[in-house]
């Protein structure tokens, strides 16, 4: 079982990509949960969803506490948040960020695996606004493989109807900008 | 062919009261029910479901309005919560000595004060003694199968009660999850129209609810409770049924992994996932344990949690709820008052977890029963623990 937290802001679609995730994974034939942190949240506001995906059926309620995977939509978050917090030995931590990676490892304290992307300037060029869930999805993608490309575009095209070619369009760019690192 | 699908589950409870072709929705949103009654408020708007939507001022309201419309023949439906459910509470008692059907999802949360929005059972607790049949859903699929199963039982005529399909807030109403929809046909066939046996009717007038005086009174509450009682055999022909169309099977009382066990936790609700998992667990370090669900809680099923026991010596009860100044939760005073005196009958003790949205994690279970099998060898003073208490 493989299990991820995302951060975000209040407005910015982090709980849309978890439940596209998920969907993607049961879609595929796997199991899958995703849910918000549970709780008044705010426009803006730091936030927090949650998915886990796994072969067999899925029996816990647990929150999760020890991730493999971070996925952080916003570049200012990780001044803000704890985004290493809890994630296991080996795990992963997706950023959206424009700066290279010995800024953001000294900045930021992190010693995890990396993969980092600027999602806010492939959004703003594709789609023409700073909303990042949708391309974070690529970063994603490139950098777990956690669920099926083509289980997550045909979750796209359900959810974003018309809109979908062009979230698409930005999830190929962030699958093909996104650098990993160790 | 129903197919597997990624869905939050307040959807999928909507879905499954449109499939059963719900006539009258009076409801008032609430956190965290919310999502259920928007979503049948969409369905009935955009024509999926033919149904009155009543959007009523209040949960008193609600409550009222689900009365009228099902004492008038309806199939009705509503959703609440914590402070919107106890707000109904003077109106449901109505409906169950009545003899009035309807089914209610009760998306289960704490009580004020202080202000909680996240999940416990103190909501559903206060009104253990409504008189409603009441069940208890694990996960996405059984809130559905649940929700399916209620409307055939309250409208079977040997039954005629109302009943509350109890899910988690949040815990459950939230969470995206995979569930197999049931095809419209099966559900049909499962559940035919509801024909009430009397109903309110201008063409052929009745009385409803006219005064208990003292020479009736005590009758009338002696026929609630023969007739909750009763309706048990008909909770499980109704789940035999669902079993044959449907394809999965619900007891009143699930096991998992008890046998031999010396030590069981008996729960309530989704925490019997992350429950089983702890199970698990602990038989993998050799220890034998094993978990009881309560799924049918009102009637409660006093023969078959017996059975289910069978020769275990020690039982940890999880109370999600905290009744103050009371000897135990409501599930550990249940269960101690129905094994007083029975010999051979277990060792009980009581806890009292996941207040308020307060996580129980696999650790917690293992605690209680290294804590159950402590107190077994040592009775401890007082006569239930809260668990997991911060002490800093």
């Amino acid at each position: 079982m493989k299990e991820v937290r995302l951060h975000g802001r209040g407005g910015q679609g982090g709980v849309t990509s978890a439940e596209l995730v998920a969907t993607a994974a049961i879609a595929e034939g796997k199991y899958a949960q995703a849910f918000p942190s549970f709780g008044p949240e705010r426009r803006g506001a730091p936030v927090a969803a949650f998915i886990r995906v796994s072969d067999q059926p899925i029996r816990t309620r647990e929150k999760v506490y020890h991730p493999d995977i971070v996925l952080v939509l916003d570049p200012s978050l990780p001044a803000l948040v704890n985004v290493a917090d809890g994630l296991k030995d080996g795990g992963i931590i997706i950023l959206n960020t424009d700066l290279p990676e010995k800024e953001v490892r000294e900045k930021f304290g992190l010693k995890s695996k990396l993969a980092m992307v600027d999602a806010t300037k492939i959004a703003m060029e594709v789609l023409g606004l700073p909303i990042t869930n949708t391309t974070m999805l690529g970063a994603l993608l490139k950098a777990t493989g956690l669920v099926d490309r083509n289980a997550l575009e045909e979750a796209l095209d359900k959810r974003f109807g018309r809109i979908a070619e062009k979230n698409k369009a930005a999830l190929a760019r962030a699958f093909e900008e996104t650098v990993i690192t160790d | 062919m129903s197919k597997r699908v990624g869905i939050e589950v307040s959807i999928a409870i909507s879905e499954a009261v449109g499939l059963a072709r719900a006539e009258v929705i009076p409801a008032y949103p609430i956190t965290p029910q919310t999502h259920i009654v928007e979503h049948l408020s969409e369905m009935v708007a955009n024509g999926q479901l033919d149904a009155e939507f009543v959007p009523v001022e209040s949960e008193h309201a609600a409550m009222s309005c689900c009365c009228g419309a099902a004492a008038a023949g309806a199939r009705v439906f509503t959703s609440s919560s914590s402070q919107g459910l106890s707000l109904m509470s003077e109106v449901l008692y109505i409906p169950s000595t009545m003899r009035i059907p309807m089914v209610m999802v009760v998306a289960n949360r704490a009580l004020s004060a202080p202000i909680s929005i996240w999940n416990d059972h103190q909501d559903i607790m206060v009104q253990r003694d409504i008189g409603w049949i009441q069940t208890f859903a694990e996960n996405g699929q059984e809130a559905v199968d649940l929700t399916i199963h209620a409307f055939k039982v309250a409208e079977n005529r040997n039954v005629s009660l109302p009943m509350i399909v109890n899910i988690d807030g949040f815990t459950l109403s939230h969470v995206i999850e995979p569930i197999e929809l049931p095809d419209q046909e099966d559900v049909d066939k499962y559940l035919p129209p509801f024909k009430p046996r009397y109903k309110l009717d201008p063409r052929r007038p009745i009385t409803m609810g006219p005064v208990g005086i003292p020479e009736v009174y005590t009758e009338a509450k002696m026929a609630h409770d023969m007739a909750i009682k009763n309706s048990k055999r008909y909770i499980l022909k109704a789940w035999k049924e669902f079993e044959e169309v449907f394809g999965r099977k619900y007891e009143p009382i699930d096991t998992y992994r008890t046998e031999d066990a010396e030590v069981l936790l008996v729960g309530m609700g989704s925490i019997c996932e992350t429950a089983m998992t702890a199970v698990d667990q602990m038989r993998d370090n050799g220890q034998k344990v094993g978990l009881l669900k309560i799924r049918l809680w009102r009637p409660f099923p006093a023969q078959e949690f017996r059975k289910a026991v069978g020769k275990t010596k020690i039982l940890a009860v999880i109370d999600r709820c905290l009744p103050p100044g009371a000897v135990c939760g409501p599930v550990g005073a249940e269960l101690r008052s129905m094994f007083y005196k029975i010999p051979g009958s277990p060792k009980i003790f009581s806890f009292v977890a996941g207040l308020g949205g307060r996580d129980v994690t696999v650790s917690r279970f293992e605690e209680m029963v290294d804590k159950a099998r402590a107190f077994a060898k040592k009775r401890p003073r007082e006569l239930y623990q809260v668990i997991g208490v911060r002490e800093k």
